[in-house]
């Protein structure tokens, strides 16, 4: 029997063999083809094993996102306490969707990946610590993005406020919006019904209104019409014919004002600055031609349309035409300087626009980020104003803003008029293929030092019949911003 | 004299592996406690107490009562179960303060083994009692009311509050009643008398057991759907047999039997089918969010844990379904690394060969076989569990011994320990 027991522990310990060669074979040769599967969650769960940085508005203290523990698989939960508030611009942490926004963009701080947070994480894994994110503070105002929130109420459409000097975009609204929290569940099913029932909805709560889609700038785009005449040799005070309507060239058909008005009240002649002051077409457009295509397509790039302006988050710089394909089609020209037909921009343009104008003709580059601090509060990197270019001269810059301000004091935009503030603005109610013109209002103040730029868009908002309804219905919100901003 | 001193230096040698292995498993539990919480466990010193004490306690029955017997068992299936209780309590707290009930009930009942068994052969008057009384628990899950269906295998039964697992129990049972079986009738069993080419037979009527044998291995698998236990038991069996009688012919009869038995399972139930597709195709886009998530999850972890694995407390069991119980090797493997995969294995290893040992010494055929019998029973059913999970082999659902959740395995496998510890010790070997 002894035999048979020999050969039995021999048997045995060839089975245990067996098995040490399959672990050797799973843990050390076929360890990182099996790791690296697809469906191996393990590599995707050592992200959620991060206690992600927390995003907060530049007070420092109201939260965007944070990251809360859970006891589940995955470590934390990424919560975002404002709900939709913020939605379009912190963007979403999903397990299924991945980051969007500045979870996107600052993934690296917020994840500890960056180098400068190397040393800190090395500390974390030799205490057994999970690594901590970098905190992200925007330069958000909690209190403004409120007040633009309010102001705006649910109107469809977009408030954009940021400082003219810096470049700090202080608040950012559109609706609708949408809310974070589902995309970011640990539940799967419910990251995937929150997705299509968002990617369902017409109004694309997923695109923010105030700097991803675009629309018909209507007349605030005269800002940009009137800034290439004055940088070619117009002055404010240049008068032009005024025509009830423009026989356009190439064409029978003829431009007309809104409701067919014939501006200032049919005077034979009209100035640049009164053409802005009370919004004039027939003029505008006699501009854009006696400019020409070339010179109105250079100025809306110098601003930022159609070119690569940077900013944290995915955004849609206005968009025109390149000036060739106006060649034969010297009706769009006309067109295209009022702000109509091809030409297309959203709030953060016409923002960057006013903002250039505000701050003496240099536009800053547009920032979300002010500085990034690490989990024992360490500043670890800061974010300065950065000058993105020089659309006008400061001449240029100054006349447009007094212009503005009597567009405000006795034009089109009187709506936006606050006692004690001088507020410089622009009108605008862009003619859309369905429905009712959108409303539109460019604004800065104070106009003498300013120190907030606000651009507003409510979609349909306006009345065909009155160019001053787009003045009517954006102004007063850009007004209680613009309030809520300087006086409190 | 001489034989004093040998007990004495095995049971001192036994004293300073135990302590290790108390060492080891507070050191477990204070590590994975660590890892998942970032603190020290609560009441680390009662645990320290309690677990000392149980095993102390141990020890010292093992001296009184069983003087040189081997010493590396009872701290070998200590450390199989500190690392296990460490790994339970990671998964789940809950689950982990029943096992530690559960360990302090094995320890009694290795005790109390030791001190009611005082001679092996005393179990070898009782063949056909323990026989019957295996059998009646390996079929109790069948009986209509006291059975209960887990995981689509019905292999507990209830009675009040208390759920168990009759098989692991009968394990035990049938192990001692086939050594004494065979150690009566091994002569009878080994004379051949019949020839078919190179195979030489014994007489018809003496295949009755192994067929007998067969038959009660492919009941369990069709009123029990339990694979493991069906597969360990014909295993056992068929080793044995063959240990008793060194006839070849077993040895292939059994291979042929299993292998119509398997093709029965095979053809019978679609859930035997299933398990040989998820083993074959276990990681292909089809089957690994599906049929074969678990199997691919098990190895998934165990290449995430690599060489030196992720850490106590620091890998993801919770993807891997019934980690506490049939996947628990996956969960060591992903947090221990194939260290600790190789720690659990060279453990086995160790057993198997004291238990071999143990037979080798003994003189008397029951003896032999039971050491033989009990030895095999442990370590079939670690390569059963251990091969399904690392895929090494199809996967039949069964604990791994000493370290899975699970009480019913638990006092069983204790009870088995004592009974190989008494077959080990000196006393029987001059008397």
């Amino acid at each position: 029997m002894d035999r048979q027991i020999r050969r039995l522990a021999f048997a045995f310990l060839g089975l245990f063999v067996l098995l040490f060669g399959q672990a050797n074979y799973l843990q050390v040769f076929a360890s990182s083809r099996l790791a690296n599967n697809p469906a191996n969650q393990r590599l995707l769960l050592q992200e959620y094993n991060v206690n992600r940085g927390a995003i907060l508005a530049r007070d420092k203290r109201t939260v965007l996102a944070r990251s809360k523990p859970t006891s589940g698989v995955y470590k934390y939960l990424r919560v975002y306490p404002q709900d939709e508030l913020y939605a379009q611009i912190t963007g979403f942490s999903s397990l299924v969707f991945g980051h969007t926004g500045l979870e996107a963009s600052m993934n690296d701080y917020l994840a500890a990946r960056a180098d400068v947070l190397l040393p800190q994480s090395l500390v974390d894994e030799l205490l057994g610590r999970d690594k901590q994110g970098a905190t992200v503070i925007t330069t958000i105002d909690a209190g403004l993005q409120r007040a633009a929130q309010r102001a705006l109420g649910s109107l469809p459409g977009a408030v954009v406020a940021l400082s003219p000097k810096t470049g700090e975009i202080l608040a950012m609204v559109a609706n609708k919006s949408f809310d974070p929290n589902p995309l970011a569940s640990h539940d799967p099913d419910e990251v995937r019904a929150a997705w299509d029932a968002l990617n369902a909805d017409p109004d694309k709560p997923l695109v923010s209104r105030a700097s991803q889609e675009l629309f018909p700038p209507g007349s605030t785009f005269k800002l940009i019409t009137a800034a290439a005449a004055l940088e070619n040799g117009i002055t404010p005070e240049t008068a032009f014919p005024n025509p009830a309507a423009l026989d356009l060239p190439q064409t029978t058909h003829d431009l007309h004002n809104f409701g067919d008005e014939h501006c200032l009240g049919g005077a034979s002649q009209v100035t640049l600055a009164q053409a802005l002051q009370i919004s004039c077409n027939v003029v505008f457009a006699e501009i854009g031609l006696q400019i020409g295509a070339d010179k109105l397509v250079a100025q809306a790039q110098r601003f930022g349309f159609d070119q690569d302006v940077p900013l944290e988050i995915p955004w849609s710089e206005g968009s025109i035409p390149p000036a060739e394909s106006f060649a034969d089609a010297l009706p769009a020209v006309a067109f295209s300087a009022i702000g109509q037909q091809d030409v297309k921009a959203n709030p953060m343009q016409m923002a960057l626009v006013a903002a250039a104008i505000a701050n003496g003709g240099s536009e800053m580059t547009p920032r979300l980020v002010a500085e990034i601090r690490d989990s024992s509060g360490r500043v670890i990197k800061t974010y300065g104003p950065e000058p993105w270019g020089q659309p006008i001269s400061p001449q240029t810059a100054t006349a447009l803003t007094a212009m503005m301000v009597s567009v405000v004091e006795s034009g089109t935009g009187t709506a936006a008029q606050i006692p004690g503030i001088q507020v410089a603005g622009k009108t605008g109610t862009a003619e859309t293929a369905t429905g009712n013109p959108h409303a539109w209002f460019v604004s800065f103040a104070p106009a003498q030092d300013p120190q907030i730029v606000v651009a507003v868009v409510v979609l349909n908002g306006g009345d065909l019949g009155n160019e001053a309804t787009g003045g009517h219905v954006a102004a007063p919100i850009a007004r209680a911003v613009i309030q809520a901003a300087l006086q409190g | 004299m001489q034989a004093d001193l040998d007990a004495r230096t095995a049971s001192g040698r036994q004293l300073a592996l135990t302590v290790l292995a108390v060492a080891l498993t507070v050191g477990a539990y204070v590590l994975v406690t660590l890892g998942t919480t970032g603190k020290t466990p609560p009441g680390v010193g009662g645990f320290v107490a309690v677990i000392a004490g149980g095993y102390l306690a141990a020890h010292v029955i093992v001296t009184r009562t069983a003087r040189g017997a081997d010493p590396a068992l009872l701290p070998a299936a200590a450390v199989l179960a500190g690392l296990g209780y460490a790994v339970i309590y990671r998964v789940d707290p809950g689950l982990a303060s029943e096992q530690f009930g559960w360990l302090l009930l094995g320890l009694g009942l290795f005790a109390l083994t030791l001190i009611v068994v005082r001679d092996h052969r005393m179990l070898d008057s009782y063949t056909y009692t323990i026989g019957l009384a295996g059998l009646a628990f390996l079929l109790l899950p069948v009986v209509p009311g006291l059975g209960r269906t887990i995981h689509d295998a019905r292999l507990w039964i209830r009675v009040g509050p208390f759920s168990f697992q009759p098989s692991e129990i009968a394990k035990v049972l049938i192990v001692v009643f086939l050594a004494s079986y065979l150690a009566g009738k091994k002569d009878l069993l080994a004379v051949a008398t019949r020839r078919i080419g190179p195979i030489r037979l014994p007489e018809p009527k003496h295949l009755g057991p192994l067929v007998l044998a067969w038959f009660v291995s492919l009941a369990v698998l069709f009123l029990e759907k339990d694979l493991g236990s069906s597969l360990l038991f014909f295993g056992i069996f068929v080793v044995m047999l063959w240990t008793a009688t060194g006839r070849a012919s077993f040895l292939v009869l059994g291979l042929i039997l299993f292998v119509v038995g398997a093709f029965i399972g095979y053809s019978a139930f679609p859930h035997v089918q299933d398990r040989v597709v998820v083993w074959l195709h276990a990681l292909e886009p089809s089957h690994v969010q599906t049929d074969g998530y678990q199997l691919a999850q098990s190895q998934f972890a165990l290449a995430t844990g690599g060489i030196v694995g992720t850490g106590l407390g620091r890998g993801h069991p919770a993807l891997i379904p019934l980690v506490a119980t049939d996947f628990i090797f996956a969960e060591i493997g992903e947090e221990l690394g194939l260290f600790g995969a190789t720690a659990i294995l060279l453990l086995y290893v160790v057993m198997i060969g004291k238990g071999f040992r143990a037979a080798l010494t003994r003189e008397d055929a029951f003896g032999k076989l039971l050491a033989a019998g009990l030895t095999s029973a442990i370590a079939l059913q670690a390569f059963i569990i251990v091969g399904g999970v690392t895929r090494l082999i199809p996967l039949t659902g069964i604990t791994l011994p000493f370290v899975s959740y699970g009480g019913s395995s638990l006092i069983a496998n204790f009870v088995l320990l004592a009974l190989l510890v008494r077959v080990s010790s000196a006393r029987e070997r001059s008397g």
